[in-house]
């Protein structure tokens, strides 16, 4: 295949999943300009190895190849976020197992998910990203995180649960 | 299937990741229990909240461009490395290195090269006519019997000089080819050596300096003057040589 076929193809298969490329890279850097960065390496990456692509999802091809360099990146320049711990004590303070609230989102709420979504450890905020927002199977995001899939269950549970808390908590002070 | 058993799936109901038979364990769990109908309520809130609500990041318009952009370069300079160098370099390259070199001997096959392969067409007709017993057509000692020898054989009068009293007798003459064309070949003797003169007129009137190179162990001296070129070849050493052309050429200047 001469590089002009490659070329051509590559951005017919693989171009078309820039909006998820993106979105994936700006939710692991939480910056846009960064997440710009990392899309077009991720790009430059993927196409050097377009070669070496057999599968039929492009976009989770893709998206595998986003996960790592926006890892790298964040492991030379965020080493911060990748070590950050789930702060299991807030966590765990109040589960909403033993008395779940019922949650009324209300307009403002948007924002404080978001905000929240965005404080999540990186690994825990990728699950959901890559489950809520790209609709992926536990399957193909064990494939593109790299982990078995009981533990994408597992970091969905725990990342959900938290998100909820902060809601949940916003209506607390209310009351 | 109890509470704690239901929680623990609940993620995994919401998402449509369960087996069949757990699924409908805890669709009838569901359906039984408060507790867990309003986490499954509130489970599934949340995920339409970050599915509809706009947490998704759409690429900036100018994204794609900078990204195609940078393919292409990366495309071009890929090709500068390696598909240029399959077809293109391999027929340019040595094509280019070939004009170069042919540029730059130019001068020299016009000058040089010529009198390179003239002197090995002479080198070639010294050691023919020595191997053949066929050094002379007209063996005498006498320019006066030599020189009009050539009348009639070459379409000029070649000067023939007996240096005899130098120590270096005439033998004889010989009609030769040289240079694409008929020449009058002068043998004069040297102790054991013998020298070819070879001589024809020039194709210039402008006198050439003695040149004196050395092939396959012969010396040879070339030069032109009144209108003649003349090449001497011998294995004589150097030395004897260059005084057998410093006597021709103090003989041949002032007379013709």
């Amino acid at each position: 295949m001469g590089e002009k076929d490659k070329l051509a193809r590559f951005e017919q298969v693989i171009l078309p999943h820039l909006d998820a490329a993106y979105n994936l890279a700006r939710w692991l850097t939480r910056n846009e300009d960064d997440a710009k960065d990392m899309a077009q390496e991720a790009y430059l990456r993927a196409f050097k190895f377009f070669d070496a692509f057999r599968g039929v999802d492009g976009r989770a091809w893709l998206l595998t190849i986003v996960r790592n360099t926006c890892y790298t990146w964040l492991q030379q320049n965020r080493a911060h976020d990748i070590t950050t711990m789930f702060d299991e004590e807030i966590h765990s303070a109040d589960s909403d197992t033993s008395n779940p609230a019922t949650l009324v989102l209300q307009s403002a709420d948007h924002e404080i998910l978001r905000q929240a979504l965005d404080e999540l450890p990186v690994e825990f905020r990728e699950v959901v990203v890559l489950r809520d927002l790209e609709d992926f199977s536990y399957k193909e995001i064990a494939e593109i995180a790299n982990i078995p899939a009981g533990t994408v269950m597992s970091r969905l549970a725990r990342a959900r649960e938290r998100l909820k808390q902060v809601l949940s908590n916003r209506l607390k002070k209310e009351a | 299937m109890n509470c704690k058993e239901a929680q623990n799936l609940i993620n995994g109901y919401v998402d449509g990741e369960l087996d069949l038979v757990r699924n409908l364990e805890i669709e009838h769990h569901i359906q039984e229990c408060a507790l867990c109908t309003q986490s499954y309520k509130n489970q599934q809130l949340l995920r339409n909240e970050i599915k509809t609500g706009s947490f998704y990041f759409k690429a900036p318009a100018d994204l794609q461009r900078r990204i195609q952009l940078s393919l292409r370069k990366a495309t071009k300079a890929e090709g500068r490395a390696w598909v240029l160098p399959k077809w293109w370099f391999n027929i340019a390259a040595p094509m280019a290195a070939a004009a170069v070199m042919v540029l730059a001997l130019v001068p020299f096959l016009r000058g040089p090269s010529a009198d390179d392969l003239l002197a090995r067409e002479i080198v070639s007709s010294h050691v023919r006519s020595l191997m053949a017993s066929h050094l002379a057509d007209v063996p005498s000692s006498d320019q006066h019997t030599v020189k009009p020898w050539f009348a009639g054989k070459v379409n000029f009068s070649p000067p023939v000089e007996d240096l005899a009293k130098q120590g270096f007798p005439l033998i004889g003459g010989r009609l030769d080819y040289l240079d694409n064309r008929p020449v009058a070949a002068l043998i004069y003797q040297r102790q054991k050596h013998f020298i070819n003169l070879f001589i024809w007129p020039s194709e210039s009137d402008s006198a050439v300096e003695t040149k004196t190179v050395s092939r396959q162990g012969y010396n040879l001296s070339h030069w032109t003057r009144s209108g003649m070129t003349y090449w001497a070849a011998s294995d004589l050493n150097n030395a004897e040589l260059q005084e057998f052309v410093q006597l021709l050429q103090n003989q041949t200047s002032p007379t013709s």
